[in-house]
């Protein structure tokens, strides 16, 4: 009698296990799309193209950004309202979240991966948590000399396993050095400008450069060379011109580096600057559709994708790098919010927000080749951001 | 009196409503937050707002706060439209 339970029940294990274990796969065409209202991510694949599934309750993701985990399969997703969310690709699942402050701004992870560093708003600072498990291991208040607490923008991980950042309100810069990570060593750099409000560090690890909104001029720090201390560079790029009223603040992260020649969006300007990175000086002005959100470079560098603040938002427009000149102009729908390349760059995802859509764009021909429902989408993040440093 | 009443002909279309409060999740809730509790931009809550005057308020929505990144948002909005998206504000999005 027992026997013949016995086997039956043994089929039905086996049978059940093969419907647990889903084919393998990894994670190099991954990636996360925020839908910002509803505080939920759709994960996508740019192989065929698809959405694999939506993980909900993330919380107020307006202004959210991802980094990824070195083996590109965790996702951390930084919310507005300081939620720090740990996701699993491939399981589909929350596996942590912790509300970390009461406002944040966006995230970095370490050369090694095995920190996660958080930029606050509320409060002002930085906290660095084990990416593994998402304990705390060590908070950086950003007080100034008066006792007064910034805004922390423009976190990025440097070579070093070091972070650096910058104080809002009070104009600095501070790297912070996280090889003992429950004492990071902190070197202040201080009066680098009025308001720097975001910032970005090139792809190489060398040069953090930091955007100022209360004047024209940019604070760049040489990390090969730190104690050189924070030069300003491209001062006054703007003098005498009245400056337009600014309806979304630029974003520095996507800054095109293309090889000797850095590609940046011109505050409260209809222009994308072109500055040469041996000596830091402008060497062109490109005229653009409206006030440029994010500039980005196209893996090869050959093509810069540019989008626009509010009311410019429905257009994106492509500049060829060697003439500096706009080749396309494409209308993808109102409120186009973040755009991402493929790795090796043949297509680019826009994503447009008032139509609840993903674009997917051949860079080549500049055909929409499709699309994908997306409720209010913002950022567009693929895993091989996992192994670029300050993304 | 908390609230500045609207007379009836001064509120906008519900059409318009649709747009305005679309513009405010999303526009001005890039800098205000989408629950608009606060980012780069000060909360917007009822709660933060309550102390405020609704005049000074709709003076900031529609010609900026200087020394600030708060911008005049006159070009694209009607005095009637401002006061409406003050009320709208205070009393809390729907």
């Amino acid at each position: 009698m027992h026997k013949l339970t016995a086997i039956p029940f043994f089929l039905l294990l086996m049978f059940l296990q093969g419907c647990a274990s889903t084919p393998l796969r990894g994670t190099g065409d991954l990636g996360v799309v925020i839908e910002r209202a509803v505080g939920s991510i759709q994960v996508v694949e740019t192989t065929g193209q698809t959405r694999l599934g939506q993980i909900t309750g993330l919380g107020d993701l307006s202004h959210a950004s991802v980094n990824y985990s070195r083996d590109e399969r965790y996702a951390y997703i930084f919310g507005r309202d300081g939620g720090l969310t740990k996701v699993d690709l491939l399981e589909m699942r929350i596996v942590k979240r912790v509300m970390q402050s009461g406002n944040s701004i966006g995230g970095a992870i370490s050369q090694d991966g095995k920190l996660v560093a958080v930029a606050n708003y509320t409060p002002g600072g930085v906290k660095i948590f084990d990416a593994a498990t998402l304990e705390l291991v060590a908070d950086i208040p950003a007080l100034d000399d008066n006792g007064k607490l910034s805004k922390v923008i423009g976190l990025v991980d440097a070579p070093g396993n070091r972070f650096v950042f910058s104080l809002f309100e009070a104009g600095e810069i501070w790297l912070a050095d996280l090889r003992v990570p429950t004492q990071p060593a902190l070197t202040k750099f201080k009066n680098v400008g009025k308001e720097p409000y975001d910032a970005m560090i090139t792809a190489d690890g060398r040069y953090y450069l930091a955007g100022l909104f209360g004047e024209d001029g940019l604070a760049l720090l040489d990390l090969w060379n730190p104690q050189v201390g924070v030069k300003r560079v491209l001062n006054g790029y703007g003098k005498g011109e009245q400056k337009l009223p600014v309806y979304k603040m630029p974003h520095l992260e996507g800054w095109a580096a293309t090889g000797n020649e850095l590609l940046v969006p011109a505050v409260g300007r209809h222009e994308v600057l072109v500055v040469d990175q041996g000596n830091w000086k402008e060497v062109g002005r490109i005229s653009v559709y409206g006030q440029p959100v994010f500039v980005v470079a196209r893996p090869d560098n050959r093509q810069v994708w540019v989008n626009y603040a509010f009311p410019h938002n429905e257009v994106v427009q492509v500049i060829d790098v060697p003439s500096r000149t706009i080749v396309k102009t494409l209308q993808p729908g109102k409120g186009v919010l973040h755009l991402e390349f493929t790795p090796r760059g043949e297509q680019v995802w826009i994503s447009v927000r008032d139509e609840d859509r993903v674009k997917i764009y051949d860079t080549e021909t500049f055909e929409k080749i499709g699309e994908l429902p997306v409720d209010k989408p913002s950022g567009i993040f693929f895993t091989p951001r996992a192994h670029r440093t300050g993304l | 009196m908390v609230f500045p009443s609207l007379a009836f002909a001064d509120l906008p279309s519900s059409a318009r409503q649709t747009e305005l409060l679309n513009l405010v999740r999303q526009d001005c809730g890039s800098c205000h937050g989408l629950r608009l509790e606060g980012g780069l931009g000060l909360p917007l809550t009822p709660v933060a707002l309550k102390e405020k005057s609704p005049e000074a308020l709709k003076q900031t929505i529609l010609y900026g706060r200087g020394g600030t990144p708060m911008p005049p948002w006159n070009p694209f909005l009607t005095d009637a439209e401002a006061a409406w998206i003050v009320d709208t504000l205070m009393k809390g999005l729907p």
